[in-house]
């Protein structure tokens, strides 16, 4: 077993044991898995997307297959953002020590930064991660994500309450996601996460109808990797604010390319669904893959290509 | 929740589109009736969740029904091969809830955990009767099965081909079985219908396509009295008194 391999990164003055990080929405609130796993191996969680008010969510069926990939449409259920940091960010905080991320969403500015006010005022959180792929109900129901402009009004209204570090966790679903991230960094952002899901459908062709009860959906999985890793690549080049690649990561060598690619910290969404333990068994596979590779630090191959 | 490998010892067909999937792993396998097990099939993106129809001390039996691609593959899947499954998943059944005798109405492949349930209650030395409905004869499984264990097993058909002709609440109103308690697995609209006209407490199974089979990824929650609920983790199995029907 290789030893001696520095797995740790640092992430706006957080120190990461490693970079791995199951993505929010894959993962519960951590909670769910702690009697799965040690916890402790993971170098940050993401918790699930939380809104102020509890939501159910869509519809089911939520979850369509694909190959090489799935769709969802789990529509957002939270228990609002009072329960997020009254109840469960604590009780994480209590059985794990690495990096608690909150996921944050809204549907107006003024939700937004009343979420992460909430977020920020909690102890057990350690990061914020915004995400702007919701629609904005003032704003004719376009997502905040799709539009620089409003992206950048999230990301400015959230700065404005948080001393956290803030991470705007960007949708793939744009015309030039550069122009985006530089929008949300010239606002102020301390960081972006990259990808989430590409906007999806799946029709049952014996029933000739949608698959997902709400028609569309999320798609990822390993198909989205490529395409994923491309994004990661052109947004680490273009921004000065660290990134966390996020996109069809199944596997250790996963890992060392989105960093390759530019990837401070890289998060692991669809494969924990088919792969409870796979956060886990990537973290372990790393370090015969860096020996492998003459990787002696993870922080040193970060944007190297 | 475990990550473990099976081997197959079979996988048989027993009824139309129906197969017996026999499963034995390394070690001890504990199972409840009302848990289910998720099936990696090679090939496929997502696992597919099944129900335990028994427990054996070092493996599971389980019954599928060919319905798509992925359990078209499991059909084809040979003895020998090995499959890696997340299991036990879910809340189970809670034989220990009836007091004297319980009723166990299946529909279709809802019979499956059924099975269990009956060891489970015999052992505990309850009495079982079971009521199974199908569309045809030649989807009839479980019933010799259930049979083999001592309890009654009354059949209805749609067609009329075997037992009583109609429904599961047709045959139950031509028994009048004596229970305290009742449980049933199957079809939405017959699980309804069971709840509608039995008056004494009962246990449904309920089914959604799932996500992760294990809780978090909340891809199969349903609405109930109580509030959201997750099948794979807080059910499948619910009080008949939760469902919003």
């Amino acid at each position: 077993m290789v030893t001696d391999k520095n797995l740790s990164v640092s992430l706006c003055g957080l120190t990461m044991k490693n970079p791995v990080v199951p993505a929010s929405g894959t993962f519960g609130f951590g909670l769910e898995l702690a009697d799965a796993m040690d916890l402790d191996v993971l170098g940050g969680i993401s918790l699930k997307g939380t809104t102020r008010e509890a939501r159910f969510g869509n519809p089911t069926p939520r979850i369509a297959e694909c190959t090489a990939g799935m769709i969802n449409s789990v529509g957002l259920q939270n228990p609002g953002i009072g329960v997020l940091v009254a109840d469960k960010a604590p009780a994480l905080r209590r059985i794990y020590g690495g990096v608690i991320i909150a996921n944050i969403s809204g549907y107006s500015v003024e939700e937004y930064a009343y979420n992460c006010a909430q977020a920020d005022a909690c102890p057990a959180i350690d990061l914020l991660e915004v995400n702007v792929s919701c629609p904005n109900v003032h704003g004719g129901g376009m997502a905040f994500g799709t539009d620089a402009q409003s992206a950048a009004a999230v990301t400015k209204a959230v700065k404005a309450v948080t001393h956290k570090p803030v991470f705007i966790k960007l949708s793939p679903n744009v015309t030039d996601i550069v122009s985006i991230a530089r929008a949300c960094e010239d606002a102020g952002a301390d960081g972006i996460t990259l990808v989430n899901t590409f906007l999806g459908m799946r029709i049952d062709i014996r029933k000739r109808k949608p698959v997902i009860a709400n028609k569309m959906g999320g798609f990822s999985g390993p198909a989205v990797f490529p395409v994923a890793l491309r994004m990661v690549w052109q947004v680490a080049h273009a921004c000065a604010i660290p990134v966390m690649g996020c996109g069809g990561v199944r596997r250790a060598e996963d890992v060392v390319e989105m960093m390759m690619a530019g990837a401070t910290a890289v998060q692991v969404g669809a494969e924990n669904l088919r792969n409870p333990q796979a956060c886990p068994e990537i973290v372990a596979a790393l370090p015969a893959l860096m020996d492998e590779l003459g990787i002696d630090s993870l922080q040193d191959i970060i944007g190297i290509v | 929740m475990q990550k473990r490998l099976f081997n197959i010892e079979g996988n048989d067909p027993v009824a139309r589109d129906t197969f017996r999937l026999v499963l034995r792993t390394d070690g001890p396998v504990a199972v409840r009736s009302g848990q289910f097990v998720d099936i990696a099939v090679p090939g496929f993106y997502l696992r597919r969740p099944i129900s335990v129809s028994d427990c054996l001390p070092d493996g599971v039996v389980l019954y599928y029904k060919v319905v798509g691609e992925g359990t078209r593959a499991m059909a084809a899947m040979q003895p020998g091969a090995c499959l890696e499954l997340l299991s036990p998943l879910g809340s189970g059944f809670h034989p220990e809830k009836c007091r004297e005798s319980a009723l166990l109405i299946g529909g279709g492949l809802g019979a499956a955990p059924l099975y269990l349930l009956a060891r489970e209650l015999l052992a505990q030395g309850k009495a079982a009767t079971a009521v199974l409905g199908f569309n045809k004869a030649d989807e009839i499984c479980l019933a010799e099965e259930l049979r083999a264990l001592g309890i009654p097993v009354h059949i209805a058909t749609m067609d009329g081909s075997v037992g009583t002709k109609g429904f599961v609440t047709d045959a139950i109103a031509g028994v009048r079985p004596a229970f305290d308690r009742f449980y049933t697995c199957g079809p939405l609209p017959m699980m309804k219908a069971v709840c509608a006209a039995l008056d004494a407490p009962g246990e449904v199974s309920l089914e959604e396509r799932m996500g992760c089979g294990a809780g978090f990824c909340y891809g199969c929650s349903v609405q109930t009295q109580g509030g959201p609920r997750r099948v794979c983790a807080d059910g499948p199995v619910f009080d008949k008194e939760e469902v919003l029907w």
